[in-house]
């Protein structure tokens, strides 16, 4: 790990606990439930700012992975699969220890799937669909790509909507804890707020950290490449096309992680994670916080998130993500931090005391 | 299935058609000139029978169409001014993401102004029930002045395109938009006459469509989306292609209910763009050669 | 960027010992209703009502002497921001009571911390299953969807229909009427011939309607909230398709008339008796309440009242009566919530009980139509003098 790598993290780590030692102290540890949320989304976030910075690559259907995950993950922790006992694959897999016994709404046996075994399958599932959708996609470029993403995105959406197995409009809920280890496990109860605080942004710190890695390797270099000029790159031997695809495999995985443990976290999910607007949410994010800027895109992520939870922007949050997008597009396409304000108030007030000498 | 049924069936199909092309000129006529896809096209529809329904508390109808027209169109043009034309080539992430914000900005306005209700224009001629029957297939009167209003639209744009010196200065611009400056065409003045037109004609469609569908603040969007598929299935920048695929998507879109599930009715219009994008991106009916032409 | 880092941190620790402690001596009421986005249609009245309703008693000086803060948050029918915003309310506002949220996706969602949270919560949706397995804290103030749907099969019964088609939309509201049509048609004999779901944004329906006429329905049954209901109509007289139209209660609102204009006429629904508060009997138990209702929305909003404004009334109302019965006391107020009996509220007259967190049954709903483009009670002797 390259230091300046090492040092970001440590930097990121420290600020991560000292936010919940303040809360605790303050007595508002109830904030800290809207950070780990805004967490979760943080996964997006990043692996949206990776393919959207580092690729060029636009994605305005980042919120169909999420909602793969989370679906995934839900669908396979509450569907019960004692009818199918006698079934062969069932039999198989509850062999194998990947089933559980659980309770339904009305405190009846249910037999399902585990939730550690359940995200991994949430993961293939997204791996499988990003291959799969990302061939094609990614052979277009400009309006044809934002289109292709957005059309996908619409279609994840139209379908979780559609179909009563996922509960349709109503989503689904009663998704039980998922266990990591004994005595730490994702759930929505007050009383592990602060482990699962942890957790989510423990995930986030490892998934910032592979990230980085990625960026100052080989791989990152070549990403650069691809970005500056594409055919220059094509020309010295770089395999942009498949370059391409990893990058969207790997940012759709961090966002099918995200829907996943968030799932768990809010014990529910519904087609809203799914909806265009979100997906717009999370590029209007990424463009505020600078789009090869990793560390821009989670601080703003975790921002406009934690105030959106949170209500401060009432009935409003729409417009005020279309606001930032249309703003930050207009005047600063590069992301806040690199418009340079600092450095230009300096030298517009040094020009203010200097308007006093006339011109040589 | 009978002959009867189907014609049905193909008549809804011909008026949703119609509408779904109309959305796709207005794409294209901005695409033409500026190369930019607007994605606030369809709020343009939505704006013009908003407001139309709102002026027919005072006025006549057919002023208030005109009114709601000219309203939306001046909108169009004060877009043009205040977002697009001073960016010094912006890449095209910029002006995809620009105009998303501010279709979503558009949106939430028309939320603040016209409340989350639903709003609709009277019938032109008669009423809801008022039918026109042929054997056993009915037709509302009101298919009738959408297919006719778009068809007059088409012919005018035509008209104006191939026969007026604007309409030639205009695709001029489109063709070669160097060339055209040298021969002292003002671009920035066309690029602002494209909004303008596309901005008018979305609203005219609104306006004659509104009585069937109603209006409500968020009825622009999935408008948008069929009619961007339209453009590409006809190929960007080729309006005469758009009619012909606007028409093919909407007796599609019609048709399919016989076999899928309905509400995965949007979906189809989905997947074709999804499939027409990565199998043949020019469109079904374009090549890349005329696309490079961009010609009305 | 490292200083961007540090000053969002620096921000987020002020934000923390910066905010005010909330005032001491109110009642402090949330809502999570969903006033923009998909459920616009049930949250926007909703909010209004619950406006409304806390700004008249604080002009009469509260209850029991306290001022009621209402905190209203906008969910969009997003399940997160719901979950979300429930945590903070029942654990930062410390609110007494949460109203909503509008629809039932929402509320299964919620009702496990609202449990946990011990606050009371009266949910505006319909679904079942927010009060059946019961939960000690958590009511619900709209009718089931269950006796809408037999409200509507008695009359086809009255009406020897045995054979109709069955349009809903997309939405929670859509799939909770379908559920219950196709459960509760065998017992009635009815057969289900044509069965189809249609996406909340559509705009045209003929092609549906042309299937329904083609799979020789004698009525058939639309259950959706959205303008599609107006739009089902037109198009299926349009078509030619002269059969019995009967919709959901979701049609409880003058504007879907309006905007069908001609179309309407005739249609029926079961609805609860606020949209016929005139045409009610002066002795009517119901009749002070809905009037009043009714006067003071359209007066102060200028818009037609809708039965969904109701439900957060009721919700809103029956806290109130339980406070005034019972004091500030929270677990005394959910027991008065359970025993309270014959509450006249606008959807009906309620009567809770430790099992019933509900409180309403079938009389609930009154069989409306449409006549004159006005919402009159159906009378099967005014149809047949047709």
């Amino acid at each position: 790990m390259a230091r300046s790598t090492y040092k970001q993290i440590l930097l990121l780590t420290v600020c991560v606990i000292g936010v919940q030692l303040a809360a605790t102290a303050a007595d508002k540890t109830q904030y800290l439930t809207q950070l780990t949320m805004a967490g979760y989304y943080s996964m997006v976030i990043i692996g949206l700012s990776l393919l959207m910075g580092y690729t060029g690559q636009i994605s305005l259907g980042h919120a169909g992975f999420f909602a793969i995950g989370g679906y995934t993950s839900a669908f396979l922790t509450t569907y019960n699969l004692l009818p199918h006992q006698d079934a062969p694959i069932v039999s198989l897999l509850a062999r194998t220890g990947v089933l559980m016994a659980g309770k339904d709404l009305y405190d009846a046996d249910i037999l399902v799937v585990q939730p550690w075994a359940a995200c991994i399958a949430a993961v293939l599932v997204t791996l499988v669909v990003a291959y799969v959708i990302g061939r094609p996609v990614l052979k277009l470029k400009g309006h044809y790509l934002a289109m292709a993403t957005l059309g996908f995105g619409t279609i994840v959406y139209k379908m979780v909507l559609g179909t009563s197995l996922v509960g349709a409009a109503d989503g689904l809920s009663d998704i039980p804890a998922f266990q990591l280890l004994p005595g730490l496990s994702v759930s929505g109860k007050s009383s592990v707020r602060i482990q699962n605080y942890y957790i989510a942004w423990g995930l986030v710190i490892v998934g910032t950290t592979l990230l980085l890695n990625l960026i100052h390797s080989r791989v990152g270099r070549a990403l650069r490449a691809i970005h500056g000029a594409e055919d220059a790159a094509n020309a010295m031997g770089v395999d942009t096309a498949s370059f391409k695809l990893r990058i969207f495999v790997v940012s759709a995985v961090y966002a099918a992680l995200g829907g996943a443990f968030l799932t768990h976290f809010n014990g529910g999910i519904g087609p809203s994670e799914a909806s265009i607007m979100k997906s717009v949410h999370y590029v209007a994010i990424v463009a505020i916080g600078g789009m090869a800027n990793l560390w821009g895109a989670l601080t703003m992520g975790v921002a406009l998130n934690f105030l959106s939870l949170r209500g401060y922007f009432g009935s409003h949050d729409d417009s005020v993500f279309g606001l930032i997008l249309v703003a930050v597009m207009l005047f600063a396409p590069e992301g806040i931090g690199s418009t340079g304000a600092p450095e230009r108030i300096r030298a517009w007030i040094k020009r203010l005391g200097a308007r006093e000498e006339p011109a040589p | 299935m009978n002959i009867e049924l189907f014609c049905q069936y193909l008549i809804a199909g011909l008026t949703y058609g119609t509408i779904y092309a109309i959305v796709a000129i207005g794409f294209n006529i901005i695409y033409n000139t500026t190369g930019i896809i607007n994605f606030a096209q369809g709020e343009f529809v939505m704006l013009g029978g908003m407001l139309a329904v709102t002026l027919d508390v005072f006025f006549p109808l057919p002023l208030s169409i005109a009114g709601a027209v000219i309203i939306t169109m001046l909108l169009g043009a004060l877009i043009e001014i205040c977002f697009i034309r001073w960016l010094k080539s912006p890449s095209v992430l910029r002006m995809v993401m620009i105009t998303i914000g501010l279709s979503i900005i558009i949106k939430a306005a028309a939320l603040a102004i016209w409340g989350e209700g639903v709003k609709s224009l009277p019938y032109f001629t008669g009423t809801a029930v008022t039918v026109i029957s042929m054997g056993d297939v009915h037709v509302s009167p009101q298919v009738l002045w959408v297919i006719g209003v778009s068809g007059l639209i088409v012919a005018l744009l035509s008209f104006f395109f191939n026969h007026t010196l604007l309409g030639r200065q205009m695709r001029a611009c489109a063709s070669n938009i160097d060339a055209a400056r040298l021969c002292g065409i003002d671009a920035k003045n066309m690029v602002t006459l494209s909004f303008i037109l596309s901005a008018g004609i979305g609203a005219l469609a609104g306006c004659v469509v509104c009585p069937i569908t109603y209006v409500q603040y968020d009825s622009g969007t999935n408008l948008a989306i069929k009619g961007f598929t339209v453009a590409i299935l006809g190929g960007l920048g080729n309006s005469t292609a758009a009619i012909a695929a606007g028409l093919m998507l909407g007796i599609l879109e019609s048709l399919s209910i016989w076999i899928l599930p309905t509400a995965f009715k949007d979906v189809i219009a989905i997947t074709i763009l999804l499939l027409i994008l990565f199998v043949r991106p020019s469109g079904i009916f374009g090549n890349a050669e005329a696309a490079r032409l961009k010609e009305f | 960027m490292n200083s961007m880092r540090w000053i969002i941190v620096l921000l987020f620790v002020c934000m923390v010992y910066a905010l005010p402690a909330r005032a001491a001596d109110t009642i402090k009421v949330g809502a999570i209703l969903g006033m923009t986005g998909p459920a616009s249609f049930l949250g926007a009245p909703e909010a209004k009502t619950l406006g409304m309703l806390a700004d008249e008693i604080n002009k009469k000086g509260g209850i029991k002497g306290k001022k009621i803060e209402l905190i209203l948050k906008d969910t969009g029918a997003s399940p997160e921001k719901a979950i979300s915003f429930t945590k903070q309310l029942i654990e930062e506002d410390k609110v007494f009571a949460i109203i909503g949220p509008s629809t039932s996706g929402e509320s299964m969602k919620v009702k496990g911390i609202a449990e946990d949270g011990r606050t009371i919560l009266i949910s505006c949706a319909a679904a079942e299953s927010i009060v059946n397995p019961v939960g000690k804290y958590v009511f619900k103030s709209p009718q089931n969807d269950r006796f809408a749907a037999i409200k509507i099969f008695e009359q086809m019964k009255k009406m020897g229909i045995t054979k109709i088609g069955v349009v809903s939309s997309n939405t929670g509201f859509g799939k909770g009427g379908k559920e219950q049509l196709e459960k509760l048609a065998p017992e009635y004999g009815i057969q289900i011939a044509a069965n189809e779901v249609y996406d909340k944004d559509a705009t045209d329906l003929t092609a549906v309607v042309t299937k329904l006429k083609a799979a020789g329905i004698q009525a058939f049954v639309n259950w959706s909230i959205e303008p599609a209901q107006a739009i089902v109509i037109k198009n299926a007289r349009q078509i030619g398709l002269t059969v019995p139209i009967f919709q959901s209660h979701g049609f409880g609102n003058i504007q879907y008339v309006k905007a069908a204009s001609g179309a309407a006429e005739g249609v029926l629904f079961p609805a609860g008796r606020l949209l016929v508060a005139e045409s009610l009997p002066k002795n009517h138990p119901q009749k002070a309440v809905l009037m009043k209702y009714k006067q003071d929305y359209e007066a102060r909003y200028k818009e037609d009242v809708s039965t969904f404004g109701g439900h957060a009334y009721d919700a809103f109302m029956i806290l109130v009566k339980a406070i005034e019965t019972a004091g500030t006391d929270k677990e005394k107020v959910r027991t008065a919530i359970e025993n309270m009996k014959g509450f006249v509220g606008t959807a009906g007259i309620f009567n809770f009980s430790p099992k019933d967190h509900n409180g309403l049954d079938l009389n609930a709903f009154e069989m409306l139509t449409v006549k004159g483009g006005k919402f009159v009670v159906y009378s099967d002797k005014a149809a047949k003098k047709k």
